[in-house]
């Protein structure tokens, strides 16, 4: 009895704080948690394959860290599990639609490795309502997933705007839209870029329209515990890497050219000159496996989200800064 | 723990203790408080170091700790509330709201399911063929089938619903729709005092008059129509009020107003089928600790009661299933308990009960794992600790007096 309780308290006493980076490259994988099944964002084909723009971050990492996009293990959780099981270092970067806030940022023992997908949360209601916009929803059910920064967002838009709403709230995005197809709630609040994923999941799509208002920020990131720098920056530089590969004319068909003859800052990224790789204990040409394997930002967001995906989304906030957007990638060098 | 002391050791215990310390030390019953209390200060070191160890972890991994987070803003709607709630309400009160939403749902539970555990554990020994088979199937099918299953089920059944501008109409009084059942609600103008009073004293009164019919019966033999007098007082007392007062009462119907309806009183499908789910589910265990319970009771009780010309039902009510209590009290109990700690399942459908609302939401929000998950221990230890005090203290009465 002592000995076991002895063996609690040391084990107790271990500390998590430990490379995760090293971790990474002696297990030869990344773990990587990611929603439970979002369009566009992260989901799972009939093969078992993840795909997603969530998912991309993490393959970037694995083909940064190991030289290889498919070593990543995929770990689907709900909005409520999930910053338990990056606490907990169950899993090694949390890229799951998460919104980047102060509270998250500064109480959770967590940091934001960078924006990915600059969102604002939005509404979403059956055509059959006849509402044109969400000043008209006082008194309406609202279908909410639990233990997202949209519980929060609603609460303020409807106080501001003096209305009333009652907030039925589920664990999964497909309860979210089972509720709102049963008409349990009279609409639904999520975050614009995934009500566009959750309305072509519905039975019939075109009975339901996404009001025009934006009611939040929802700037979403990756996510990675604190105190562990080595991985943060590694993180963060890899998200940075394939929208300066973007903002570098680099792309998953030229970076090999581009490596052997490319302009000084393209060499620079790829790993053909400079140091960049080793400062963050990676190997010289990390930039250049993302780009390769994975794809330079616009080729993801395209794949995924934009124009090659049912969900059309256009660039918006997301292009670059001297596009029209606000994606920016510090300088590499 | 303490078994009956030989002579020898009364006898020890007995002489003088000029041996001071060692035979204080000798003292069976001493010795055992040094050492209950070296074990007791053991655990709390343990329990210290171990928490303490923990909160050292969390801070060096920059989680916030402490319980000041209690006193901030919510910041989110919660679906049902039985206190006047607002998304700017504290932390706080999403606890006790969840608490109470807790106990409201176990309360339903543990009535319907005691009705249903009751009904069909005596209908299994009914002399009708269909009537027996029907509370054999019922056990067998509730029991077997994982009570989430069974929660899901009763919503899906709600979702299939019409939507609220469609609903189904009960007279224009009750309305049933995907979003909950919507009841008329009375409510008291004044000078409805009068009417609750009346209610009060009928209840005195029934009792008084059943504790005076039960010493008349004891002493006399004679019966006393109980049942049929405590109606008569329940209901005409408060109807002799009520007419006396002018009918201070109205009702406040429900009604469609925009997207909802509003008035009467609202019902959420949510705790419908929770409380649907957890009766049937607990009921069928209930009904197998009935029939353990009779089973317990010899035949010989049943056969001397026919034998003085008891009727069946009396024979039931009277001799069997008073005798039954003391077997089926602590299963009771223990079903009761299971039925609370069943209550958490509301995650499934969410309920906004305490595990949804402040294990899930709020810990959600804070993250603060260790504080959130203690306090809500807490709760459903306490909760159950009471339900255990109540059936012990009900099981003391129903246990054999021997002499
Ligand atoms: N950006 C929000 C997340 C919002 C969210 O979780 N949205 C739902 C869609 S309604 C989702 O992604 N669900 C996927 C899942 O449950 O795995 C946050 O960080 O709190």
């Amino acid at each position: 009895m002592t000995l076991a309780a002895v063996g609690l308290v040391v084990a107790a006493q271990s500390s998590f704080a430990g490379s995760t980076l090293d971790a990474v490259k002696k297990k030869g994988s990344v773990s990587c948690g990611v929603s439970t099944g979002l369009a566009g964002f992260s989901q799972k084909d009939e093969k078992g394959n993840w795909s997603g723009l969530d998912v991309d971050v993490c393959r970037s990492v694995a083909a940064a860290v190991l030289g290889d996009a498919s070593k990543v293990q995929f770990k689907p959780l709900t909005a409520k599990e999930r910053f338990l099981a990056l606490q907990s270092g169950e899993i090694d970067i949390l890229s799951r639609n998460t919104t980047w806030t102060h509270t998250r940022d500064t109480s959770l023992g967590l940091n934001f490795a960078g924006v990915i997908y600059y969102d604002g949360a939005g509404f979403m209601v059956s055509k059959k309502l006849g509402v044109k916009s969400a000043t008209e929803l006082d008194g309406a059910n609202a279908c909410i997933q639990a233990g997202t920064s949209t519980e929060l967002a609603i609460a303020d838009y409807f106080r501001e705007n003096k209305m009333s709403y009652k907030a039925i709230t589920f664990d999964t995005s497909d309860q979210t839209r089972a509720g709102f197809e049963s008409g349990r709630c009279d609409f639904l609040v999520s975050d614009q870029s995934q009500l566009y994923a959750l309305r072509i999941g519905l039975k019939d799509p075109s009975a339901a329209i996404v009001l025009p208002e934006v009611i939040s920020k929802e700037p979403l990131g990756p996510v990675v515990r604190q105190n562990d720098d080595e991985w943060f920056n590694v993180v963060k530089w890899v998200v940075n890497a394939s929208i300066e590969g973007e903002f570098q004319g680099v792309t998953s068909a030229n970076a090999k050219e581009l490596q052997a003859n490319g302009k000084p800052g393209q060499k620079r990224l790829l790993g053909s000159e400079g140091d960049l790789g080793e400062k963050l204990g990676l190997p010289a040409d990390w930039a250049y496996q993302v780009i390769k394997q994975v794809g330079n930002y616009s080729e993801s967001f395209e794949r995924n989200v934009g124009q090659g995906s049912p969900l059309k989304i256009a660039r918006g906030l997301n292009a670059q800064w001297n596009k029209g957007g606000i994606m920016y990638s510090p300088a590499m060098r | 723990m303490f078994s009956k002391k030989t002579t020898e050791q009364i006898e020890c215990e007995n002489r003088p203790s000029h041996l001071g310390i060692k035979s204080f030390y000798n003292n069976p019953k001493h010795r055992g408080w040094i050492y209950q209390s070296f074990l007791f200060l053991f655990l709390i070191g343990f329990f210290y170091s171990i928490v303490s160890n923990t909160l050292d972890n969390m801070s060096a991994q920059g989680i916030k700790s402490g319980f000041s987070f209690l006193n901030t803003s919510a910041g989110f709607d919660v679906l049902m509330s039985l206190l006047p709630f607002q998304t700017t309400d504290s932390y706080l009160k999403v606890f006790t709201i969840g608490i109470l939403n807790t106990i409201l749902v176990s309360i339903i539970g543990i009535i319907f399911s005691t009705l249903l555990g009751f009904i069909f554990g005596v209908a299994y020994f009914s002399r009708n063929y269909l009537i027996k088979k029907i509370a054999i199937i019922y056990v067998e099918i509730f029991r077997n089938i994982p009570v989430i299953l069974q929660v899901i089920f009763w919503y899906t059944v709600f979702n299939a619903l019409p939507i609220a501008r469609e609903s189904l109409n009960f007279g224009d009084t009750v309305f049933l729709n995907v979003t909950g059942l919507y009841l008329p609600l009375l409510v008291g103008e004044s000078g409805s005092g009068l009417v609750y009073s009346a209610l009060i004293v009928a209840i005195v009164s029934v009792f008084l008059v059943k504790r005076w019919a039960t010493k008349r019966q004891e002493k006399t033999g004679e019966q006393f129509p109980i049942l049929w007098t405590s109606l008569g007082l329940i209901t005409g007392l408060p109807l002799l009020a009520l007419l006396v007062s002018g009918v201070p009462f109205h009702f406040d119907y429900p009604a469609l107003k925009g997207f909802n309806f509003r008035g009467g009183i609202t019902i959420i499908p949510e705790l419908i089928s929770l409380a649907i789910a957890l009766s049937i589910y607990t009921g069928a265990f209930i009904a197998e600790a009935v029939r353990a319970g009779i089973q317990s009771v010899p035949a010989g009780q049943t056969e001397a009661a026919r034998s003085v010309g008891l009727k069946e039902s009396k024979i039931m009510s009277l001799i069997v299933v008073p005798q039954s209590m003391r077997v089926i009290t602590p299963m009771l109990n223990s079903e009761y308990q299971s039925l609370v700690k069943n209550t958490t399942i509301a995650t499934a459908i969410g309920y906004p009960e305490l595990f949804t609302v402040f294990a899930g939401s709020v810990l959600n929000q804070v993250g603060q794992a260790v504080e959130i998950m203690f306090m809500t221990l807490v709760i459903y230890f306490c909760i159950n600790m009471t339900i255990s005090f109540v059936m012990n203290r009900f099981n003391k009465r129903s246990e054999i007096t021997t002499r």
